[in-house]
C-alpha cells in the first residue's frame, strides 16, 4: 500500500504534471488531477479503502470466475445444510446447503448495483435541487426547501420501508426508495455552498457577461458544490449499503433466492447460535465494504476539498 | 458644466446618469446624482468608504436596484432586466482580483466564457489578442487562478472586461486590493488601454492619486450625494470650493504635522 509504489518518480511527466505553466487545456487539468490524487494518496487509509472497493468491483466483474459454486442452487439438504467453514466451503455452507462464499461474492452485484444506483439518482437530483433553490432564492427557496424539510423529517429507514411497501418488496424498489430518501441532505449542502458564493465577485461578473441563469448556475455553481457533494455521498455509501440490508434483513428488499448480504444476514439469523457462520460472513462483508467506504470519503475529503 | 467636459470629450454622452438614486431598503445609498460620460473620456468617483460611489457602477451594471432617476446608455433607457448586449457594451472590473476569478476555472476558461454567451465566433484569436494586451502573454493561458499573484489576475479580470470589446468600462476600485508598485503597474496598463481603444470608463476609487492619474473629471461624493465635479487639473491645482474635498484632499497627502517638530 506504499503510494510510492504508484508513482514511480519519472521526473520527465511529473514535472509536466505539476508545472506552473500548463500549455494546453488537458495538461492543466490532468495536472489538477495529479495534484489531487497525490493529496488523496497521502492518505494511506484511504489508498486501503480504495483498493478494497477496486477488490470488490473486480469481484463482482469476475463473480462467475471466483465463486466455486451457484449461489441460488442449494446442495444435498441431508448432507450439505449449515456445514461449518471448511476447504470445500471456505465460509461453510447456509441452510439451503449453498456455498456462503459463493453467494457473498455473487452478492457483491448486488451491492455495488444498489450504491450505484442510489449515488446516480439521488446525487444529481439533490445537487438541482439545491444549486437552483440556492440561486434562485425567494419563493422557489422556499418550496424546494420545504419539500426537502417534509422528507428530512421522515426517519430514512421509516421512510424507506414505506415506499417498499406501497410499491411492493423487490430490489428495484428498495434502491428507488432509498434514492428517494437519501436525496434532501445533498440539496442542504448544495444550498448551502450555493448560497455562499452567489454573492461572490466571480458570480457578479459572469452575470455581467449576460450569462443566463441556467448557464451560471450549471456551469458555475454546481462545479463548486461537486467535491463536497461527493465527499457527502461517498460517506453515506456506508449508510446507503446499511439501509439495503435493512431492508433485505426485513424481507422488503431483494427477495430469496438472490444472495443479497442483508437477507443472508436474516436467513442466518435463526441460527445465529449454533451456526454463527452463516451470518457472520454476510455480516463481514458489509462491514468491511461500509468501512472501505468511509475511509475513501475522508481520503477524498483531503484531496478535493481545498479552497482556491 | 459645459468647461468641464475635458478635450476628449467630444460626441453624444456614452452614459447619462440623470438624478440617479439607489435605496436598500430604507437606507439611501445614493441619492440623486447627475452625471455623463462622453466618447473616450474617463470619469471619477471619489469619496470615503460608504459615499454611494461604488455603488452608482452597481446600479449601472444592473446588480443594484434603481430606485429613482434614470439611467441612460446610448440614449436607451436601463430598466431592470438588461438585453444580452448592453453586457456586450459594457463590463466592469472588480476590486478585489481573488474573489472576482472562479477558483476552479483556467484563465483560459474564465476568458472562454463571455465570448461563449455572446456567441463570437474568432475566440482563440481574441483570447490572445486580450492576453497580450494586458500584458501576460500565452504561458499564462492555462494556469488556475491559484497560480497567478493579485496583480496578475487583475490583469487577467481586465482582460475578461476587454474581450468583448466594450465601449464603457467599470472600474470598481482595481488597484486598492493590491501592493503599490503592481498598483502602478495597473493603473498604467489601464491608461494605456485607454488610449489604445478610445474606451470610456468610470473610476471609482478613494484614491485621488489614482484618479488624477486616470481621469479627466471628476465627482466628489459623500453620503451619497455630489459634492462637487471638477477637473483633474482643477484638484492638482488645489480649485477646490468645497470643504469636504479640502479634507479629502488633505487626508490624501497622509500624515502631516501642523506645526514644526520643537528642537
Amino acid at each position: 500500500m506504499m503510494p510510492e509504489a504508484y508513482n514511480p518518480p519519472a521526473p520527465g511527466w511529473r514535472e509536466w504534471l505539476l508545472t506552473e505553466r500548463p500549455a494546453s487545456r488537458r495538461q492543466a487539468r490532468l495536472g489538477r488531477a495529479y495534484a489531487s490524487w497525490t493529496r488523496f494518496a497521502s492518505n494511506r487509509l484511504a489508498l486501503v479503502g480504495l483498493a478494497i472497493l477496486v477488490l470488490l468491483l473486480l469481484v463482482a466483474v469476475f463473480a462467475g470466475l471466483i465463486a466455486p459454486d451457484s449461489p441460488v442452487v442449494g446442495g444435498d439438504l441431508r448432507t450439505a445444510r449449515l456445514l461449518p467453514p471448511s476447504a470445500a466451503h471456505v465460509f461453510g455452507t447456509d441452510d439451503q446447503g449453498r456455498d456462503i462464499f459463493s453467494r457473498i461474492v455473487f452478492g457483491s452485484r448486488l451491492t455495488l448495483m444498489i450504491v450505484f444506483l442510489v449515488a446516480i439518482i439521488a446525487a444529481p437530483v439533490g445537487l438541482l435541487m439545491g444549486t437552483v433553490a440556492g440561486y434562485a432564492g425567494g419563493w422557489v427557496d422556499a418550496t424546494l426547501m420545504r419539500i426537502t424539510d417534509i422528507f428530512l423529517s421522515f426517519p430514512k429507514l421509516v421512510l424507506a420501508l414505506a415506499f417498499v411497501a406501497a410499491l411492493g418488496p423487490g430490489i428495484e424498489n428498495a434502491v428507488l426508495a432509498i434514492a428517494i430518501t437519501s436525496w434532501p441532505p445533498y440539496a442542504r449542502i448544495a444550498r448551502a455552498e450555493t448560497l455562499a458564493i452567489r454573492n461572490s465577485d466571480f458570480i457578479a461578473a459572469v452575470q455581467l457577461m449576460g450569462a443566463s441563469p441556467v448557464r451560471i448556475v450549471l456551469r458555475h455553481v454546481v462545479p463548486l458544490c461537486l467535491s463536497s457533494l461527493i465527499i457527502r455521498v461517498t460517506l453515506d455509501m456506508a449508510g446507503i449499503i446499511l439501509t439495503a440490508a435493512g431492508l433485505g434483513f426485513l424481507g422488503l428488499g431483494a427477495q430469496p433466492p438472490s444472495p443479497e448480504w442483508g437477507a443472508m444476514i436474516a436467513d442466518g439469523r435463526r441460527f445465529v447460535l449454533d451456526q454463527w457462520w452463516v451470518a457472520a460472513a454476510p455480516g463481514a462483508a458489509i462491514f468491511i465494504v461500509s468501512l472501505a467506504f468511509n475511509l475513501l470519503g475522508d481520503g477524498l475529503r483531503d484531496a478535493l476539498d481545498t479552497r482556491g | 458644466m459645459s468647461d468641464l467636459h475635458g478635450k476628449s470629450g467630444t460626441g453624444a454622452p456614452v452614459l447619462i446618469a440623470d438624478a440617479l438614486g439607489v435605496d436598500f431598503g430604507p437606507f439611501r445609498a445614493v441619492d440623486g446624482v447627475s452625471f455623463e460620460v462622453r466618447p473616450g473620456e474617463s470619469l471619477g468617483l471619489v469619496g470615503e468608504s460608504g459615499s454611494g460611489k461604488s455603488t452608482i457602477l452597481r446600479a449601472i451594471a444592473g446588480l443594484a436596484p434603481i430606485s429613482s432617476g434614470a439611467v441612460r446608455f446610448e440614449g436607451k433607457p436601463l430598466g431592470k432586466r438588461r438585453e444580452k448586449a448592453f453586457y456586450r457594451h459594457v463590463q466592469m472590473v472588480f476590486q478585489d482580483p481573488y474573489g472576482s476569478l472562479h477558483p476552479r476555472q483556467t484563465v483560459d476558461q474564465i476568458l472562454s466564457e463571455p465570448l461563449a454567451i455572446h456567441r463570437i465566433a474568432d475566440g482563440e484569436r481574441r483570447i490572445r489578442q486580450a492576453l497580450d494586451e494586458v500584458g501576460l502573454g500565452s504561458g499564462f493561458r492555462f494556469r488556475y487562478p491559484h497560480q497567478l499573484s493579485g496583480g496578475q489576475r487583475q490583469r487577467v479580470a481586465i482582460a475578461r472586461a476587454l474581450i468583448t470589446e466594450p465601449e464603457l468600462l467599470l472600474l470598481d476600485e482595481p488597484t486598492s486590493a493590491l501592493d503599490a508598485s503592481v498598483q502602478a503597474e495597473i493603473l498604467n496598463l489601464l491608461e494605456e488601454i485607454r488610449q489604445h481603444r478610445r474606451l470610456s470608463s468610470i473610476l471609482v476609487s478613494h484614491d485621488l492619486a489614482v484618479i488624477t492619474h486616470l481621469c479627466e473629471r471628476l465627482i466628489v461624493m459623500q453620503s451619497g450625494r455630489e459634492v462637487e465635479t471638477l477637473t483633474s487639473r482643477q484638484l492638482v491645482a488645489g480649485e477646490v470650493t468645497k470643504p469636504y474635498t479640502r479634507e479629502l484632499m488633505a487626508a490624501s497627502e497622509g500624515f502631516r504635522r501642523k506645526e514644526p517638530v520643537p528642537a
